[in-house]
């Protein structure tokens, strides 16, 4: 670890050093406390009527009193919003799992065919991995939405997934990840008679794992809590993801906020959990464009 | 047929068929829409025909005081999140990487928690808390500072405000994580010659840090330049739709979603698109040229 700032191991502690200390991580507890802030006030917000947020909007209230577990008992009860909420999470929960599997196995063996051969067009091909991060995304999206209605993607799972498939990120990251395997293992296994298939399939992939997980991990983060494209492309509201159901709660008369602040904090309690399991994957898949350049 | 088996099976065609994939994904999903888009960007689209008009898009832009304010919005707000995400989230990554910070694990996760939040939650909790009622926290938060209470949404500073608050929260832990990649890159020997000659943790850091984690600071720039310029849906959650009172939150995408979707006017939607790209990717051009990210040879 590159210490900048700090004594070298050998000297002793010294009362300046701890002093420092202190400092240092109030400052990490203060700049969280800011960061959870409007969370932890959501939370506490979910615990009351939702008028009280149209009425009062959002603060921190830690009056326990006046708390309740009404909202909770309506969106897990047996009524219109409660079904509708949770199609929506079903939804969500379809449509990440089928393309964080599609993105990681597709993105999986592009990236195969990247780093592991060498060929004329490889380099162009790559090149053009990185040409479509140079577009944002919000400039295609007229076209493509034109295009899905023109080959009836439009209001499908299928529109909503196929077009994010190929991520070039993710195909990035799988090959520099590659990129460090030793290819004598790719001989060897022709050797035995392994087809290239096979060898991408039996060989490669297993010993690839840690980049599935970091992969899989900001892809359904990504999955999960996409908006724009899944806005453009769902038409049903029982098609609907989660974000877009819970933006359609956002109106004026605020009727809704009950739902929508309770089912707000559940929705973002899938993600949490798989974060908090696989942290150390995720600050590695996210960092590897950061450190290469 | 044995033959095509044996073609298939070669290693000279095995490469392009892992690739197949891609190539197929990037002509339909990103030629095609692109070209589409810099097409239609010279017609007026109609429900049944679409008509070449040349220029005219593009010269009705130049005139389009409301495209002209969504610029300006998009360029202030690139400009703001430039100064805030990468010199603050760069100190605090030097600090988190020193050993003066206990539990280092806790806070990174924690400063990565508004990255797992969606937009439409995150949204709605900042624009709750923004309200212009003096019980809404932000409002309750300049009463203790003796400022009064703000129409935060409803005024130009204060909405700029707003949106680079969000910006702030959503991710500087983001890229104080990616800092904190680049500098355990950096080779710690550097450092222990630097303390044998006797320099101070100023001069370090502006000595190494700096100039090390150049690559690092380049693609958080890189990519800040394209989110600050196309930044549309955290507008549109604080104003809880695309309107806001004489446009103070019109971004240049949320123009283009505006045109494209809400007026269907495919064509003149997708000028402000291509009038975008041109200046994200001049910008970001002028940036990696002027970094010297060109000269030096990547290694592959």
């Amino acid at each position: 670890m590159a210490g900048n700032l700090d004594m070298k191991d050998s000297k002793p502690k010294t009362r300046a050093t701890k002093i420092g200390s202190v400092f240092a991580t109030a400052f990490f507890v203060l700049l969280c406390a800011l960061i959870i802030f409007p969370v932890f006030a959501g939370l506490l917000a979910s615990f009351r009527p939702g008028t009280e947020l149209i009425r009062r909007g959002l603060a921190i209230n830690l009056d326990v009193s006046t708390m309740t577990l009404d909202n909770y008992k309506y969106l897990f009860g047996k009524n219109a919003d409660s079904v509708k909420y949770f199609m929506w999470y079903k939804n969500s929960l379809i449509i990440t799992l089928l393309s964080v599997a599609l993105t990681l196995i597709v993105c999986y063996f592009v990236a195969y065919g990247l780093s592991m051969y060498n060929y004329k067009l490889k380099n162009f091909l790559f090149f053009l991995v990185i040409a479509t991060m140079m577009v944002p995304f919000e400039i295609l999206m007229l076209p493509m939405y034109k295009e899905m209605i023109k080959i009836h993607l439009i209001d499908t799972y299928a529109g909503v997934i196929i077009p994010g498939i190929c991520g070039a990120s993710t195909i990035f990251f799988f090959k520099q990840y590659m990129q460090g395997l030793p290819k004598e293992l790719l001989d060897a296994a022709r050797i035995d008679g392994c087809t290239e298939y096979g060898i991408a399939v039996k060989i490669m992939l297993p010993i690839t794992k840690p980049a599935f997980a970091a992969m899989g991990i900001l892809c359904a983060m990504g999955s999960w809590n996409a908006i724009l494209w899944p806005l453009l492309v769902l038409k049903g509201a029982e098609k609907f993801t989660l974000p877009i159901g819970l933006n359609t709660l956002l109106t004026p008369y605020g009727n809704n906020y009950d739902v929508l602040i309770a089912g707000s904090m559940f929705g973002i309690l899938p993600i949490f959990i798989i974060f908090l399991i696989f942290q150390k994957y995720i600050i590695d898949g996210m960092t590897v464009g950061a450190v290469k350049g | 047929m044995k033959g095509f088996r044996k073609f298939l099976y070669s290693q000279k065609t095995a490469p392009y068929v892992f690739v197949l994939p891609f190539i197929l994904s990037f002509a339909i999903f990103w030629i095609y829409p692109l070209f589409s888009a810099i097409i239609m960007s010279f017609q007026d689209i109609g429900a049944i025909s679409a008509d070449w008009i040349g220029f005219a898009n593009y010269q009705k832009l130049l005139k389009d005081k409301v495209f002209h304010t969504a610029m300006l919005n998009s360029a202030e707000y690139m400009l703001g999140t430039l100064l805030l995400l990468i010199p603050f989230p760069l100190l605090f990554a030097v600090l988190m990487d020193s050993r003066l910070v206990k539990a280092k694990g806790v806070w990174k996760a924690l400063l990565y928690l508004p990255a797992l939040t969606s937009v439409v939650i995150s949204g709605t909790l900042f624009r709750l808390m923004f309200t212009e009622y003096p019980t809404g926290q932000m409002n309750v938060l300049t009463q203790m500072l003796g400022l009064g209470t703000f129409k935060w949404l409803k005024i130009k500073t204060t909405s700029m405000a707003a949106l680079l608050i969000v910006c702030c929260w959503r991710w500087t832990g983001v890229n104080m994580l990616y800092f904190l990649s680049g500098l355990k890159a950096i080779d710690v020997s550097l450092y222990e010659a630097a303390d044998i000659d006797g320099a101070n943790g100023l001069q370090k850091f502006k000595f190494i840090t700096i100039p090390l984690i150049k690559p690092t600071t380049i693609y958080v720039l890189t990519i800040s330049i394209y989110a600050g310029l196309a930044m549309f849906l955290e507008s549109y959650m604080l104003w809880a739709g695309n309107s806001s009172p004489n446009n103070i939150g019109l971004t240049i995408v949320g123009y283009l979603y505006k045109r494209g979707i809400e007026k269907n006017d495919m064509g003149y939607a997708c000028a402000v698109g291509v009038v975008l790209m041109i200046i994200a990717l001049t910008i970001n051009v002028v940036q990696l040229v002027a970094n010297g990210t060109f000269k030096s040879d990547k290694e592959d």
